[in-house]
């Protein structure tokens, strides 16, 4: 299985990753070769068994509904690379235009 | 002479009890250990020495009050670098948190804590715990006690390397495909990774959350069954943590195992397991029946697709965890001027991240992108049951399964870390258990060419109990665990600190 040069850029735009030339070509290789060997798993013959996401059966779990204050929010405000004051500083979202 | 950081946490848990030694002592005893072996061994990232003499004193004050205090009070333990501790960098070996300091402990931690334990550090890993060599560090490789030039297997190769070199009595690591045991089994220690849900993951830095579990390493099975119960419950705080009683691990510890059934599985013995792997084995099946145990061979016929299952559920699950390092709540961030906020987060994880796990994260995404989800990922997470029932139907006859850990004794620094597939191999017998959710110990087996070997036990899923008896037996009638690498009659004696 050989990955494209279209759907390595494809796939680090998904994966918000700035890939330098030299990084897509060696993960274009890279990722050729194990997806060269994942392919092992085309032979599992799985047509009788169901998924399994999770290995536990998980229930929805409730807790009661009751707000707990968090002792220091500033300190969790301050850990951002970027804040001004109880706030943290994030870049425009949408464009000035 | 027995030098007081080669004593066990069981011996010296006696010796503070009795007052026959502080917490200061043995915690000063391990941090000049730290200060003698550790610039060949490389084990930690952060070694918190204030915090950890401070952690003792108020250990032998509280005993000195007459006040009754647990196994664990006052032994020092190393700690991989995935585990949040409140008020202490937190890096998981990765440029994105190299100056991350969590406001909060881990679950674990705060349980470790409370049982009086004394945190000497927080250990080196492979980035994110992605990788079987801990080369994958952004910082340092730490290198195999047995054998400097070898690696100490990973992820937690930190917390195995300082738990083998005696600069830690025990140890917490991590295990998603291996990461406890394999590097357990490449240093000689007792490395368990615990059922799915047995312990809180609440402040484990996500990696892949279907399969992450917090296991300790320690150097018998008496002392990881003493850290296992101070970890393992039910947490409120982690949805997927199970409420089954904990049991009492060391009363399981009876030496007793007649009648116990045993199985081999074949595809355990397979090409590219190195002969003196193997012999290792063989010689370990060979004592258990001679304590009594019941031999079978028996069959886990999907084995083969363990990795590539994995190397798909894993890195999907981490392409979506790893989501959230986007330089702006916490964490790098990339400097200068961008274009957008897109932009600035690309470069910010193309920056902050190693090429691991933007391999992983390319991996993952592929495999969940448009077009290959039912191909990879589905498949993959049917793969997955047909491993799990392969566990079920072995169970059914078996009380234990037996193997070999990894299929090669420590390989040499560099080696496969130019061939990541080669790496990935490295897991093919630990995998399985993490997909099928199950626990499994990796303990000393004996050595070949003079380097540690790694037998694995797996049992159902809540038997750890079972494992740790098994574990205790062999080591009652073995010595593999006791021995030291000869890194201690090369130092010993080298510079102390003041």
């Amino acid at each position: 299985m050989s990955i494209d040069r279209a759907t390595v850029e494809h796939v680090a735009t998904l994966a918000r990753l700035a890939l330098t030339a030299d990084e897509r070509e060696r993960l274009r290789d890279q990722l050729s070769a194990i997806l060269g060997h994942i392919n092992v798993i085309a032979e599992a013959d799985t047509s009788a068994v169901p998924a399994t996401a999770h290995i536990l059966p998980i229930d929805t779990v409730m807790r009661a509904d009751e707000p707990h204050p968090w002792p220091d929010s500033q300190a969790l405000v301050d850990r951002a690379p970027a804040h001004q004051d109880a706030y943290i500083r994030v870049r425009a979202v949408l464009d000035n235009e | 002479m027995t030098d007081l950081w080669q004593l066990t946490i069981s011996e010296a848990s006696e010796r503070l009890r009795s007052g026959a030694l502080s917490a200061v002592e043995l915690t000063r005893a391990h941090l000049d250990r730290i200060a003698e072996v550790e610039g060949s061994v490389k084990a930690f990232v952060t070694v918190t020495e204030q915090q950890a003499l401070r952690d003792a004193e108020r250990i032998d004050t509280r005993r000195r009050e007459g006040e009754a205090l647990g196994p664990l009070a006052g032994i020092p333990l190393a700690i991989k670098d995935v585990i949040c501790t409140r008020d202490v960098t937190t890096t998981c070996s990765s440029k994105m948190l190299e100056q991350f300091i969590p406001p909060y402990d881990a679950t674990v931690m705060v349980r470790l804590n409370a049982a009086g334990a004394v945190m000497l550090g927080k250990t080196n890993m492979d980035e994110f715990a992605m990788g079987s060599s801990t080369e994958n560090s952004a910082f340092f490789p730490t290198r195999n006690p047995w054998d400097l030039a070898r690696v100490p297997g990973g992820s937690s190769g930190g917390s195995a390397a300082a738990v083998a070199a005696g600069e830690a009595m025990g140890g917490l690591g991590s295990d998603t495909g291996g990461s406890v045991r394999q590097p357990g089994a490449l240093t000689n220690t007792v490395a368990l990774k615990p059922t799915y849900g047995r312990v809180s993951r609440f402040g484990l830095i996500a990696f892949a959350s279907s399969l992450d579990q917090i296991g300790p390493f320690a150097r018998s099975a008496r002392d990881a069954a003493l850290l296992l119960q101070a970890i393992a419950g039910h947490d409120p705080l982690d949805s997927t943590s199970v409420d089954v009683p904990v049991p009492d691990y060391t009363a399981a510890l009876t030496g007793e195992i007649t009648g116990l059934r045993v199985g081999v599985p074949a595809e355990y013995f397979v090409e590219g397991t190195e002969p003196g792997v193997r012999q290792v084995v063989d010689e370990a099946i060979a004592t258990l029946k001679s304590l009594g145990a019941e031999v079978g061979e028996c069959s886990l016929p999907h084995t083969r697709y363990g990795v590539a299952a994995y190397y798909i559920i894993a890195p999907a699950e981490c392409s979506a965890n790893l989501a959230r390092y986007d330089g702006v709540k916490y964490g790098f961030a990339a400097r200068g001027e961008a274009e957008s906020l897109i932009d600035f987060v690309m470069r910010t994880r193309a920056e902050g991240f190693g090429t691991e796990v933007k391999r992983r994260i390319m991996l993952g995404t592929y495999a969940l992108s448009s077009g290959y989800y039912d191909a990879y990922y589905l498949k993959a997470e049917k793969t997955r049951t047909l491993i799990k029932q392969d566990f079920d139907r072995a169970f059914e006859r078996f009380d234990v399964l037996i193997g070999p850990t990894s299929p090669t004794v420590a390989f040499a620094i560099g080696a496969k870390i130019d061939d990541p597939y080669a790496m990935y191999l490295n897991d093919v017998f630990t995998i399985p258990a993490n997909l099928a959710g199950i626990p499994g110990v990796s303990i000393p087996g004996g050595f070949s060419e003079g380097l540690p070997v790694g037998v694995q036990l797996l049992a159902p899923s809540f038997e750890e109990a079972r494992l740790l008896r098994v574990a205790d037996a062999f080591q009652r009638a073995t010595d593999y665990h006791t021995r030291w690498p000869r890194l201690q009659a090369a130092k010993r004696g080298a510079r102390k600190r003041s």
